[in-house]
């Protein structure tokens, strides 16, 4: 029992400071080699603006029932004027950037994962390596900007079509008045939530960019091993963003505290 | 010249290399034989820092890269190239970019003078023409001749084939190995030929690497090699298994 508690603890440890290997490779990239800005504009298109449709839908949806749910609620107890307000901080805080995060880590982190663990086991990977390219200055970086620019657009996008969808379902379906609905929204709503959730946004983008690449990069044992890439990746990057979004927001209530 | 000292590695918890000594002199073709599985592929890759030894040295014009971190193998890897099993293509590029590859990454951006050197590179491996495809649309024997044109359109000092007759029949076969003596001569390159195809041994081999149980058991000339006595070398020639059915 203690030994396998222990093994699993080990584990733990040695999957984070892989990845920490990895990101500070990532670094010293950045800071030495030239940056390949044609494949990171590709990559933007791909996990950037791809992304948008299955964001967008997420917020929306995600904003609309959550202002009829918080609404069925409120009415109860006379409090229908503060959905808009709950709807916006609840989306900023946490629903934009977390559901954000995680269709970012299934539509993106699957693809990165399975395209970098396919070019491993095909011997693509050591190609590279062969003719004097590093395989994270190739492969990690142009992904890791592409990332790092789409995730708080992203994130934005999200909330925005999420608060708008509560706005229409909140005025035009379950009929409370725009004007409270929008005054409590603006009154409780502030900078410190967009820029909490571009915080988070940014964050859970590296968290999806170096567990994707680092399971692609590790990726063995041939057709099996690049199945078993994207659905680690996906996994490990969703567990490790609800966590890390645990801490985090505790973390960031700090420095962006909530309220008016 | 490709110098191995005492050369060990462990691959899980098999010992695959025991302690090679090779020495690969200048502008020679040197064709290294074994059974399947006993480290010919595992060797090569150490001549371009693709694995690192357990132990041992691995020597290059008599630079020991053995233990040389990734970011300082790019120059030495640029004048060693190395033809895959698989050929190794960029799946996402046409032909013609993956021969242009290596020459972007040397910061060439003028597109004629890239053209004329794929062109060059695919005509001398008798692909000519055969730019706008793409690897999918490659037979294999295809994908190892665009490979090669890849890895020789930088003009590297030294050439690695890893198994470049493997999957082959057998017209495609002697097309290889026609191929890789018309470059030696062109281009008057050291090479390393790993193989277990004895065709391709005697027909570009200026000298015969045999490896057994991780070591060098054999060294010598491939007419020495077909004239030699020893069962295992005998075994291995005649392809003899010893069962019987």
């Amino acid at each position: 029992m203690i030994r396998s508690i222990g093994s699993f603890a080990l584990g733990i440890f040695h999957y984070a400071g892989e990845l920490a290997l990895l990101a500070a490779e990532t670094a010293r990239s950045l800071w030495s080699a030239p940056v390949r800005w044609r494949l990171c504009l590709r990559q933007i298109a791909e996990v950037g603006f791809r992304s948008q449709m299955v964001v967008i839908v997420t917020g929306g949806f995600t904003g609309a029932v959550f202002a009829a749910q918080t609404y069925f609620q409120f009415h109860r107890i006379g409090m229908e004027s503060a959905v808009g307000a709950v709807v916006a901080v609840s989306m900023f805080r946490e629903l934009g950037p977390v559901l954000t995060g995680l269709m970012v880590a299934g539509r993106v982190g699957a693809s990165i994962a399975a395209e970098i663990g396919t070019m491993k086991v095909t011997e693509q990977v050591d190609a590279l390596r062969s003719l004097g390219v590093h395989p994270i200055d190739y492969l990690v970086v142009p992904r890791f900007l592409a990332l790092i620019f789409s995730m708080p657009v992203l994130v934005a996008e999200c909330c925005a079509l999420g608060i708008l969808s509560a706005v229409l379902v909140g005025t035009k379906v379950l009929g409370i008045p725009q004007a409270y609905f929008l005054n409590t929204m603006v009154k409780f709503t502030g900078s410190r939530d967009i820029k909490m959730a571009l915080t988070k946004g940014f964050v859970f983008g590296l968290i999806v960019v170096f567990v994707s690449c680092h399971q692609g990069l590790n990726a063995k044992d041939g057709a099996v091993g690049v199945g078993r890439a994207p659905t680690e990746a996906v996994v490990n990057s969703s567990l490790l963003i609800l966590i890390i979004n645990f801490f985090l927001s505790f973390a960031l209530n700090i420095v962006y505290p909530a309220g008016v | 010249m490709i110098a191995v000292h005492q050369l060990h590695k462990t691959l899980g918890r098999q010992d695959v290399l025991r302690g090679v000594d090779l020495a690969i002199p200048t502008g020679q073709t040197c064709v290294v034989l074994g059974r399947s599985g006993c480290g010919k592929s595992v060797l090569l890759k150490h001549f371009v820092g693709l694995l690192q030894p357990t132990s041992g040295r691995v020597l290059i014009d008599g630079k020991d890269i053995a233990h040389l971190p990734e970011r300082q193998l790019g120059p030495i890897r640029r004048k060693i190239g190395i033809l895959f099993q698989s050929g190794a293509l960029f799946d996402s590029l046409t032909v013609e970019d993956n021969i242009a590859f290596p020459l972007r990454e040397a910061g060439i951006r003028d597109p004629a003078l890239l053209a004329e050197k794929v062109a060059e590179a695919l005509e001398m491996v008798g692909l000519a023409g055969e730019q706008k495809k793409m690897p999918e649309n490659l037979s294999g024997g295809m994908r190892k001749r665009v490979g090669l044109a890849r890895t020789i359109v930088g003009r590297p000092a030294c050439l690695l084939y890893d198994e470049p007759t493997t999957g082959l029949d057998p017209v495609a076969t002697d097309s290889i190995n026609h191929l890789i003596r018309r470059l030696q001569k062109r281009l008057s390159i050291t090479s390393v030929v790993v193989t277990h195809d004895m065709k391709t041994a005697y027909h570009t081999a200026d000298s015969v690497v045999f490896l057994h149980e991780g070591r060098v058991y054999f060294q010598g000339t491939p007419a020495e090699l077909r004239d030699s006595k020893d069962s295992i070398l005998r075994d291995f020639i005649d392809g003899r298994s010893g069962e019987s059915s």
